[in-house]
């Protein structure tokens, strides 16, 4: 079985990120950009899959601007065995990137496509589902245990009143919860050798989509600040203020 | 034409967090309506009507719709959509699950987790884990959003008297099953709607020492919560986690025991009305948000704590 997983290039997730002086975003510019953390868990899964013989090859996908290549060489040092880039603005929406991916999977003929819960910089968390709709493919998000079984998946999702499982018939798509695995660091040799392995970069038009934007960002703002508190001196003068101060309890 | 919100529910009881997308629908103008999509799902329909401001209950009854399987349930919604003039839900599991599948069976461009209606096409959503606070803007003519719970005050659950009438499910789709599930039960109350939370972090070093966090739970009626570390490392289950990538949680009042306050933390939880912590690093980040901060180890000061409500008393 061929897996596809998605890499998408965010700010990282230990950057504190920063409002735009004239309100049309965050900056950017000179900040540290990785691999969605998610998306980190679903390359491991694939790859996971590869080692122990239940898929063939790992095709890592990514669309964003030119520098998105260097996450999908992130993803082949991880032991992807190929890329494909597809070139976008900086916001392109889900709606346009699960279309996209709708484009590739079509080409590639993948039994399982793995993308992340949710990017950390959209906070959207559609692609997979919006990908599944378009594919007609069952899915299984939020996902924090996977087992293949003969034709399907069984997977245990992460929900608000605990756990849930279910059964997919395959091919399927699955998104990651921070629980699926513990993704492993690309190694110096592998960082090389992921150098060599072929990436694809197409445009848009390549694959016949259309990318074009639903939402105007109308503006980007600080969330409101808190005040500074105060520090209490014992566990007496907090439960103190919290009574007849704050009256909270 | 009418706002359509989506029921969530366990075919029994209509769960709290419908009451909020209710209260985001009267604030976009126009007729509500709600479907319950469900299974033996009577008791949730006729729930649905009794909530303050619905005026009608569209209910689709039928086997293949028993665990809100998104497979089976975004066709219902998709072919209810386009006759209203935007479809909400709640941004829980269930809603992020079935709503983006919905979404592009329409061909629309869903907006997530908004916390404010400018105006009938324009919202406003955190994104960058509460970083950042974005206006936008659809071009959709059917619009699917999602909505923050802790933003949007819970409608009452009684004084409506809404019509209920029944409309068809899509089948099963084959292509997916419920197995079973695992859910947290507890006599404390629910997280995301609790007037006290009290969420642990590494620093209670055990799932055994959460103990200490629910003695005080049960002195001030309060929910347990955790953070992530907490999660991974085998404290506490992954339905306490608050975060970015957990729950969104908004009480009177957060009290943070032996966590940092990373950013992702911090985007589930500072919006809380009063923020207390207690961590022994007087440097920890969670002090830049905490009203009342105590500079403690929290093995002394939450037994203290416990004892010290004990003799104060609680309201
Ligand atoms: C993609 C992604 C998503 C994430 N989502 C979330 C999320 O939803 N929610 C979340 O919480 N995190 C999330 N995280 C993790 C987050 O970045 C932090 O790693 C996590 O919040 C740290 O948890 P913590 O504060 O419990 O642990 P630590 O950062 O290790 O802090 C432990 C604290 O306990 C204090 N402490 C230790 N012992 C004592 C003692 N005896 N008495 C008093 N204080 C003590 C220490 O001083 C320290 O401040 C996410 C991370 C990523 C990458
Ligand atoms: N531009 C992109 N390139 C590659 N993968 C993406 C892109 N956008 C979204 N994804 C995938 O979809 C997941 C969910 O993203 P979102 O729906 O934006 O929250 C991410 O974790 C990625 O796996």
């Amino acid at each position: 079985m061929k897996v596809l997983v998605a890499v998408k290039r965010v700010i990282d997730y230990n950057v504190k990120v920063r409002v735009k002086a004239d309100n049309t975003g965050v900056e950017l510019a000179n900040v540290k950009m990785s691999m969605n953390p998610f998306d980190e868990i679903c390359v491991e899964e694939a790859v996971r899959m590869k080692e122990a013989g239940t898929a063939e090859e790992v095709v890592a996908v990514s669309i964003g601007v030119p520098q998105a290549q260097e996450t999908i060489r992130t993803a082949l040092a991880m032991g992807a065995d190929r890329g494909i880039h597809v070139e976008a603005e900086q916001g392109i929406e889900p709606l346009a990137v699960a279309k996209l991916f709708k484009a590739i999977v079509d080409k590639e003929q993948p039994g399982l496509v793995i993308l992340g819960k949710q990017a950390i910089d959209d906070d959207s968390s559609q692609t997979g589902q919006m990908l599944a709709a378009l594919l007609g493919w069952p899915q299984a998000t939020f996902v924090s245990k996977l087992e293949l079984a003969a034709g399907g998946l069984t997977a245990t999702r992460e929900v608000d009143g605990g756990l849930e499982t279910i059964k997919l018939a395959l091919p399927a798509i699955v998104t990651t919860d921070l629980r699926l695995n513990e993704p492993r660091y690309a190694t110096l040799p592998n960082i090389m050798k992921a150098k060599k392995k072929p990436l694809d970069s197409m445009s848009p038009a390549d694959l016949g989509v259309d990318v074009g934007a639903r939402l105007t960002v109308v503006k980007v703002e600080d969330p409101p600040a808190r005040d500074a508190g105060v520090k209490v001196a014992d566990v007496a003068e907090l439960v103190d203020k919290l009574k007849n101060e704050a009256k909270v309890i | 034409m009418g706002v359509l919100v989506i029921a969530e529910h366990d075919n029994a009881a209509l769960n709290a967090a419908t009451l909020h997308a209710v209260t985001a629908a009267q604030a976009l103008g126009g007729d509500i309506t709600v479907l319950v999509a469900g299974s033996g799902s009577g008791a949730v329909a006729d729930a649905a009507a009794k909530v303050a401001g619905v005026a009608n209950v569209l209910h689709a009854d039928d086997a293949a719709l028993a665990n809100g399987l998104a497979e089976n349930v975004a066709p219902v919604i998709a072919k209810l959509a386009p006759d209203y003039s935007h479809t909400l839900a709640t941004h829980t599991t269930f809603g992020r699950n079935v709503m983006p599948r919905a979404a592009a069976l329409l061909d629309v461009q869903q907006i997530s987790d908004i916390s404010e209606v400018v105006s009938p096409d324009t919202f406003v959503r955190p994104i960058y884990a509460g970083n950042a606070i974005a206006t936008v803007q659809t071009s959709d003519a059917v619009k699917l959003v999602t909505v923050r719970a802790t933003a949007f005050e819970a409608a009452a659950a009684e004084g409506g008297s809404a019509s209920v009438s029944a409309v068809e499910a899509a089948g099963d789709s084959g292509l997916s099953s419920f197995v079973g599930q695992a859910l947290s039960s507890s006599e404390r109350p629910e997280l995301t709607s609790a007037r006290i939370v009290i969420s642990g972090g590494r620093g209670m070093q055990s799932g055994d020492n959460f103990a200490l966090l629910e003695q005080i739970a049960d002195l001030l009626g309060a929910a347990v919560g955790a953070s992530r570390a907490a999660v991974d490392a085998g404290f506490a289950p992954n339905d306490y986690q608050v975060g970015q990538t957990g729950k969104v949680v908004a009480p009177d009042c957060y009290i943070a025991v032996g966590i940092s306050g990373a950013i992702q933390h911090l985007a589930g939880m500072k919006d809380s009305k009063v923020i207390v912590a207690i961590n022994k690093d007087e440097d920890a980040p969670i002090f830049q948000v905490a009203d009342y901060g105590l500079v403690a180890d929290l093995f002394q000061a939450v037994p203290a704590l416990a004892k010290e409500l004990k003799k104060q008393g609680t309201a």
